[in-house]
C-alpha cells in the first residue's frame, strides 16, 4: 500500500500536471478566503496563494524548479493577458487622450518617486549594490522588472519576487494613501495604483470599477516604457551620488 | 474563444518581433497591447468575442502572478538575511509613488475631476 502510494508520489512530482493543479486550487481556495471577508484588500489573493503555495513545497521537500514546471502554463499567460489590456484600454480611450498632459506629468513624477526613494531608502539602511539595483524597477510589471534589473546589475529572479511583494503591498495599503490624501476620483486612484503597483494594482483596480482598471493599465504599461528608457540612464548617477 | 486567444497570440508575436528587431528595452507583450491598441482604433472597437476572451483572462489576472511570487522561496535565504532594507524601501516606495502620483494628477486634473466618479 505505501509504496504503491510512493509510487503514485514520485509519478506525480515528476509531472507538470501537480504544480499546473495545485496552483489553481491554491488560487480558488484564496479567492473563496478573500470573498469570505468581504473582499478585504488584505486578504489578498496572491498573497494568500503564495503562502499556501510555499508552505505545500516546504512541507513536501519540492523544488521551485519542480513546480515551476508545471506553474509555467499559468505563467506564461501573462504575455496574451499583457496583450489583452488594450481592450479595457481602448474603452476609456476617450478619457485617457483628454487627460494624456496630466497623466504624462503625473506619470514621471509617480515613477522616478517611487524607483528612487526605495533605492534611496535601502542604500540608508545598508543594502548593497546588488540589492539595491534589484529593488529600483520594483514598481513595473514582472517581464520589464526583470530586464531592467539585469541590465542595471541586479538579480532578475530577486526582482520578480520583489515586484510581486510591491504588488501586493500596493494593493493592500493603497485605499490608505488614497484616504489620507483625500483621492476620491477612481480615474486618478487607478492611474496611481496601476503605475506604484502593477499588475496585480491593476486587478485590483478591476475589482473597484472598469475605469479605475482601464487608468491603472494605462498606467501600468507606461511606468513599464518609461523605467525600461529611464533608469539606466540615471541610476548609475544616482549610485555615484550615494556611493553605494 | 479560440479565434480571439490567437489573436491575441499573434499579436504578443508581432511585439516579441518587433521589440527585437529594432532593440526596444521593452518587452513584446507590452508593444503587442500599444499594436492591438491601434488597431482597435482603426477598427473602432474589439468583437464581441475578443471582449469576452480579454473580460476572462483579465479577470484572473491576480491567479497569473502566483507562480513568479512563489519563486520567493528561492531567495528565502537573501530575503531574511536582508528583511530591514527590504521591508522599509517596499513599503515606504510603494507609498510615496502611490501618493505622489495620484497628488499630481489631482492637481493638474482638479477642475475636470469631478466628472469622474458619475460615470
Amino acid at each position: 500500500m505505501n509504496d504503491s502510494v510512493a509510487a503514485i508520489w514520485v509519478y506525480l512530482a515528476e509531472s507538470p500536471l501537480l504544480g499546473l493543479t495545485l496552483t489553481l486550487v491554491c488560487y480558488q481556495l484564496a479567492c473563496t478566503v478573500h470573498a469570505r471577508l468581504g473582499g478585504h484588500p488584505a486578504a489578498n489573493p496572491v498573497l494568500l496563494s503564495v503562502a499556501m503555495l510555499a508552505a505545500i513545497l516546504l512541507a513536501t521537500d519540492t523544488p521551485y524548479p519542480v513546480y515551476f514546471e508545471g506553474a509555467q502554463f499559468v505563467h506564461f499567460l501573462l504575455g496574451p493577458a499583457t496583450v489583452a489590456l488594450a481592450i479595457p484600454l481602448y474603452a476609456q480611450f476617450g478619457r485617457l487622450r483628454a487627460l494624456a498632459g496630466p497623466l504624462l506629468l503625473a506619470l514621471v513624477a509617480g515613477s522616478l518617486a517611487a524607483a528612487l526613494s526605495a533605492v534611496v531608502l535601502g542604500a540608508l539602511l545598508g543594502g548593497d549594490h546588488e540589492l539595491l539595483m534589484s529593488l529600483a524597477p520594483k514598481s513595473v510589471t514582472t517581464p520589464i522588472a526583470m530586464g531592467v534589473a539585469e541590465k542595471l546589475g541586479g538579480l532578475p529572479s530577486l526582482t520578480a519576487v520583489l515586484v510581486i511583494a510591491t504588488g501586493i503591498l500596493g494593493a493592500v495599503g493603497a485605499r490608505y494613501v488614497f484616504r489620507c490624501l483625500r483621492i476620491e476620483d477612481d480615474a486618478i486612484r487607478g492611474f496611481a495604483i496601476g503605475l506604484a503597483a502593477h499588475g496585480i494594482g491593476t486587478a485590483r483596480a478591476f475589482q473597484v470599477s472598469e475605469q479605475a482598471g482601464a487608468f491603472a493599465a494605462l498606467a501600468m504599461g507606461l511606468n513599464g516604457l518609461f523605467t525600461a528608457v529611464a533608469l539606466p540612464l540615471l541610476l548609475p548617477w544616482l549610485v555615484r551620488l550615494l556611493g553605494a | 474563444m479560440l479565434r480571439a486567444l490567437t489573436g491575441l497570440l499573434l499579436f504578443q508575436l508581432a511585439g516579441e518581433v518587433l521589440a527585437r528587431l529594432l532593440g526596444l528595452a521593452v518587452p513584446g507583450p507590452v508593444v503587442g497591447m500599444a499594436l492591438l491598441l491601434a488597431v482597435l482604433a482603426l477598427r473602432r472597437g474589439p468583437g464581441a468575442e475578443l471582449r469576452g476572451t480579454a473580460q476572462g483572462l483579465l479577470q484572473h489576472l491576480s491567479l497569473l502572478f502566483v507562480p513568479a511570487g512563489t519563486g520567493v522561496l528561492v531567495h528565502a535565504h537573501r530575503v531574511a538575511e536582508d528583511w530591514l532594507p527590504l521591508t522599509v524601501a517596499l513599503v515606504l516606495s510603494t507609498a510615496i509613488g502611490l501618493g505622489v502620483t495620484a497628488v499630481v494628477l489631482k492637481l493638474l486634473v482638479a477642475p475636470t475631476a469631478d466628472r469622474g466618479d458619475s460615470t
